[in-house]
């Protein structure tokens, strides 16, 4: 146990992953606070998903350190049984649903895997809660993956990570691909679940809105390491080349006067949980 | 954040072996005016509830309010649980925290219409509804087959045309994978079989005093019937399954779509050269099977019958007929055919999910293996009419 778990339930010391001679991360180090939504930015190809896979257990790294909820996740065998997977849920970018389950099954899996004594009925409801917690329509329940839109695939799996109200929420790229409104909406209900559940959100995206909208704090990763971590105001007070053309390009600059916008409106509560 | 300061406080996450687990529960409370108050208690969360909403039905009767003052953790399980208590029993709430009533709102915002779960129907009628639905399925599947085999002989025909369209790289790749890929395989069945039937062979003949006709035996069934047949089955369990899975994947991950958005007909860059690959590989791979099963003969004859190996060949030369060879070959290309279409079809047939490749690429081997088993049959009668017994 480290003694920082409380405190910090993601601990990335010294990382290294390597494809062959190919080096994506080197002595990349993150530590993720208690509580917090943390958007992780980065160019194409700077292993933004390899990070989140090694967090997840998914990819070994070559060398350094990951601790997850107090646990070393680097020792342990990807399948070995080391009590996080049921305080965690993950949202894989294609949504990753179980093609041959409906959607409200996909949802029963976790259950069932961690909880078997619950009874079948009061299963099922979780489900068709879940489901329509995700902003999916009541009759999606019985649906099977390949008949819903790539948006409601992603919807889905974001029910499935959430079926056992995990602690850690993984998201990579949720709105990648959704409708502005759609959009707008999952960012809203990630921001929601935070604040009632108490989660801790690790988000890959690169959607500037949602940065703005929903993050504490922002990493960027780049050089195959963590550059820098703080909010958006501290970011740009850095003159990294990279994160001045990503937040001051131009759409970085509309998604800022949008969120400026947005708070002369209506000033959201920032501290009203 | 003050919910956050409460769920550190309480140690909401702490996470428990399930030995160790404490366990939601509940007490009912009659007060001096006979109104029952639902107490719950203990941790409601998705962890700890286990059986505790079947327990509360048949326990509970009348209950005026629910008090969850004791209730220590929840999340939108337990959430979800009060508030359909609350529903169900129309009592009101009592004592949640602030986190609690959020929470109960945030799912009772969500729970509003509740249906029922559809009865499923009788035995009778499912066993109808299923005979009906393999019927039309069966029926479809034809006309879709039928419809697959012209898309196939119009982008055949486009070939013939235009030479330059057909895939060269293409074919001769499917020609490797097919053809040089399972030499080995195929020469080592072919060898086994032409020592089974050899030695089977000598030991009936040998009641007629007959052995010298195990030369016949094994030379003519090698080339008329079970070198074509058995490369046949072979070719179909390794190329046919592969070219269902293949292609069947290709069309789960979009690609085929791809392709024909690009202007790329599938059945050009697909379908044809798997099909011509096959049907001249089943040629060369089953006059290969044939020559390799009459060295088996040949073989098992050296030690067993005491028949000088060479002497064997040169009795195949004198006893099996020319025509046996052209049996054998006429019916290759024609296995091959039924093979190639028989996997490309199923895997073009697959639409949603990866159980559906599994599922086509068993059917693409079984068809094929069944046709060609069938059509076998029927050469064996059409070349004995046509005077080539």
């Amino acid at each position: 146990m480290n003694q920082d778990s409380g405190e910090y339930p993601i601990v990335v010391e010294g990382l290294k992953n390597a494809f062959g001679t190919y080096v994506v991360h080197e002595n990349l180090s993150l530590k993720v606070r208690k509580g917090e939504i943390i958007g992780v930015v980065g160019g194409s190809g700077t292993g933004k998903s390899v990070l989140m896979r090694a967090i997840i257990g998914l990819q070994i790294p070559s060398e350094g350190r990951i601790e997850v909820l107090g646990r070393p996740i680097t020792e342990v065998a990807p399948d070995e049984e080391i009590g996080v997977r049921s305080r965690w849920g993950v949202l894989f970018q294609g949504g990753a649903l179980f093609s041959t389950l409906t959607v409200g099954e996909n949802v029963e899996v976790p259950l069932m895997q961690f909880y078997p004594e619950l009874s079948p009925a009061l299963r099922k409801e979780i489900a068709q809660l879940k489901v329509q917690l995700s902003g999916l329509p009541e009759d999606a329940v019985d649906k099977y993956p390949a008949e819903l839109s790539g948006g409601m695939r992603k919807r889905a799996g974001l029910a499935r990570a959430l079926a056992l109200d995990p602690e850690l929420l993984f998201l990579d790229e949720p709105t990648a691909g959704l409708d502005p409104i759609g959009a707008a909406g999952f960012d809203a209900l990630t921001r929601e679940l935070k604040e009632t559940l108490g989660l801790t959100v690790f988000l890959i995206t690169h959607d500037l809105d949602t940065l703005y909208e929903i993050c504490d704090r922002v990493a960027v990763i780049a050089d195959r390491q963590v550059i820098a971590v703080g909010t958006i105001e501290e970011l740009l007070a850095t003159d990294h080349p990279w994160i001045q053309e990503y937040f001051n390009g131009p759409r970085g600059r509309a998604a800022k006067a949008t969120h400026e916008r947005a708070a002369g409106m209506d000033k959201p509560g920032q501290g009203g949980a | 954040m003050e919910a956050r300061a409460i769920l550190a406080a309480t140690g909401i996450f702490a996470h428990d072996p399930p030995s160790m687990r404490e366990w939601a529960d509940f007490t009912l409370e009659q007060d001096d005016g006979g109104a029952v108050t639902l107490s719950l208690s203990g941790p409601l969360r998705v962890a700890s509830i286990g059986d505790l909403d079947v327990r509360i039905d048949e326990a509970v009767g009348e209950v005026s309010a629910i008090d969850i003052s004791k209730v220590q953790e929840i999340d939108t399980t337990g959430a979800w649980l009060v508030a359909n208590l609350s529903d169900e029993l129309d009592a009101g709430i009592t004592g949640a925290s602030d986190q609690a009533a959020r929470l109960i709102r945030a799912v009772g915002k969500v729970r509003s219409s509740e249906e029922e779960f559809a009865q499923p129907p009788g035995l009778i009628e499912r066993t109808a509804a299923e005979l009906g639905e393999i019927i039309v399925k069966f029926g479809k599947g034809t006309v879709e087959a039928i419809g697959f085999i012209g898309a196939l002989l119009i982008a055949l025909g486009g070939t013939i045309r235009h030479p330059s369209r057909l895939r060269t790289k293409a074919l001769v790749h499917q020609m490797q994978l097919v053809g040089i890929n399972s030499l080995l395989i195929i020469g080592l069945m072919s060898f086994l079989v032409g020592i089974v039937i050899a030695q089977q062979g000598a030991l009936q003949l040998k009641e007629f005093g007959a052995e010298a006709l195990t030369v016949n035996l094994t030379g003519r069934l090698a080339f008329r019937e079970l070198g074509i047949l058995m490369t046949a089955i072979m070719v179909a369990g390794r190329s046919g399954s592969s070219f269902a899975a293949q292609i069947g994947t290709m069309k789960l991950t979009e690609e085929v779509d791809a392709m024909r958005t690009i202007g790329v007909s599938p059945m050009e860059a697909l379908v044809i050269p798997r099909v011509l690959a096959t049907m001249f590989m089943m040629v060369v791979l089953g006059f290969y099977a044939s020559l390799v099963a009459i060295v088996g003969g040949a073989f098992i004859s050296t030690i067993q019958l005491g028949i000088p190996f060479m002497n064997f060949l040169e009795r195949i030369q004198e006893v099996v007929p020319t025509y046996d060879m052209w049996v054998g070959l006429t019916k290759a290309p024609v296995f091959g055919l039924i093979i190639a279409i028989a996997g490309c079809f199923h895997g073009m047939q697959v639409k949603s999910n990866s159980e559906e490749v599994g599922l086509r690429t068993t059917q693409a081997v079984v068809t094929a293996i069944f046709a060609v088993i069938v059509l076998d049959a029927f050469f064996a009668v059409f070349f004995t009419e046509v005077g080539w017994g």
